[in-house]
């Protein structure tokens, strides 16, 4: 049985992590908020990309030029290039866990092929290092503030990898923010580019594909937005992940203040009956001496 | 027809203009391109330079970083790897940039160098051209 003691100092204890898993929470969903933010700037440019890489592949259809695009040709998966957006930090619950669970399954089924990981967060390096994959590159800190500066960087890299044959294919693979409550995994190939499918109609009306002048050649004008749409996807990837996991550690950081408030309940349960049965034994002591004098 | 139409710019950060104008002018790959309402489906490349328009507060003039344009059924959509106003450049800086890129363009070897330079060069000019532009059609008025 432990001290009245002993008992007194768990509760304060208790109480300090739940002071501080409570301030953690509403930190995360501050920072939730600018991260939801900065995603939702980045909207209009990706719809427009979305756009005029529709409108371009409708006008592109059987021209070989383009089909002939590095960037567009799919070759067979020999050598894969991974990036992994994890967090930096941990307490976030089952975001960094899940996330490489799921990788952990790619990577094994894609045994044939020969895996790289480029890394962006330090959860995923310290992953991948420890386990001695080939890690082509790691960024630490950029998911907290990311940069179209950093995803530029990166894309530049794959891009240039992917047009020297040294890789056959990039996935990415993150956390994507659906709500609060379930962050939503995402695995996706991001080289070779699938070009978007030209927007489709309702129904009965035809797409009225508009018939654009272009000051360029349209494979000279893919030649200049592929690149752009390979960033920016890395971008939005980066900026989901960060939403997600602000989500994910409000989450648990929740959850911890929640079970904190259980935990000291019992405790103070625990503390009382601890108490009165001392005061009993004590009353119990004087009125047995007491009898044992008269 | 209707006297406006919509222009939007947007960088991977921001959407920076979104607006209803009379005329826009932007600077395409192959020169630069006047914009009215009507104007035919179109689509370009373009360089860093200075892109104006005319719209419901007077002219104003945007740095751009180079991009795409598409135009389309009275809408201008303007996809910008950067802009910036003329209250956001910083004068001294792009003349040092301009500057560097100037004196890169010089010692540069081989192709990709001057490329590279070349574009900073022109970044740093669409910067310095900005904030003269702007200037200028303030005292005009």
């Amino acid at each position: 049985m432990p001290s009245l003691i002993d008992i007194r100092r768990r509760i304060r204890s208790v109480k300090n992590t739940q002071q501080i898993t409570k301030a953690m929470k509403m930190v995360s969903a501050a920072k939730l908020r600018r991260a939801q933010e900065r995603a939702l700037a980045s909207r209009p440019y990706a719809n427009m990309m979305a756009r005029v890489l529709a409108n371009l592949a409708a006008a592109s259809q059987n021209n070989e030029s383009v089909s002939d695009l590095p960037l567009l040709q799919s070759r067979e998966e020999k050598r894969i290039q991974l990036i992994v957006v994890s967090s930096d930090r941990g307490l976030a619950g089952a975001f960094n866990s899940n996330l490489l669970r799921m990788v952990q399954r790619f990577i094994e089924e894609h045994r044939g092929a020969e895996i790289q990981v480029e890394t962006i967060g330090r959860k995923a390096r310290d992953y991948f290092r420890k386990r001695n994959y080939n890690v082509t590159g790691e960024h630490i800190g950029a998911v907290e503030r990311p940069s179209y500066e950093l995803a530029r960087e990166i894309g530049d890299k794959l891009i240039r990898l992917y047009r020297n044959s040294e890789v056959d294919a990039v996935y990415i693979a993150s956390n994507h923010f659906k709500n609060v409550m379930s962050p939503n995994l995402v695995l996706s190939k991001i080289l070779p580019v699938e070009m978007p499918e030209a927007e489709k109609q309702q129904d009965n009306n035809p797409p009225q594909a508009l018939d654009y002048i272009f000051e360029q050649p349209v494979e000279e004008l893919l030649r200049a937005l592929l690149p752009r749409y390979v960033e920016m996807e890395i971008y939005r990837t980066m900026l989901e992940s960060n939403s997600a996991e602000h989500a994910a550690r409000m989450t648990a950081m929740d959850t911890a203040t929640n079970n904190a408030g259980d935990v000291i309940q019992n405790l103070t349960l625990n503390m009382n009956r601890v108490r009165q049965a001392s005061i009993t034994r004590e009353i119990i002591e004087i009125v047995s001496g007491a009898a044992a004098l008269s | 027809m209707a006297d406006t139409f919509q222009l939007q710019v947007a960088t991977p950060e921001r959407l920076v203009v979104d607006e209803q104008v009379t005329e826009a002018e932007v600077p395409g790959q192959n020169g630069y391109l006047g914009i009215l309402p009507g104007h035919a489906p179109l689509m370009t490349a373009l360089n860093p330079g200075v892109l104006t328009y005319q719209g419901g507060g007077g002219p104003h003039v945007l740095a751009i970083m180079g991009g795409f344009a598409e135009i389309s059924e009275n809408h201008v959509r303007v996809l910008a790897d950067g802009a910036e106003t003329p209250e956001e450049i910083q004068i001294d800086r792009a003349r040092r940039q301009l500057e560097e890129a100037s004196h890169k363009l010089h010692d540069a070897k081989d192709p990709a160098e001057v490329e590279i330079a070349m574009r900073a060069l022109q970044q740093a000019q669409a910067r310095i051209d900005a904030t003269g532009r702007s200037s200028s059609s303030l005292s005009a008025r």
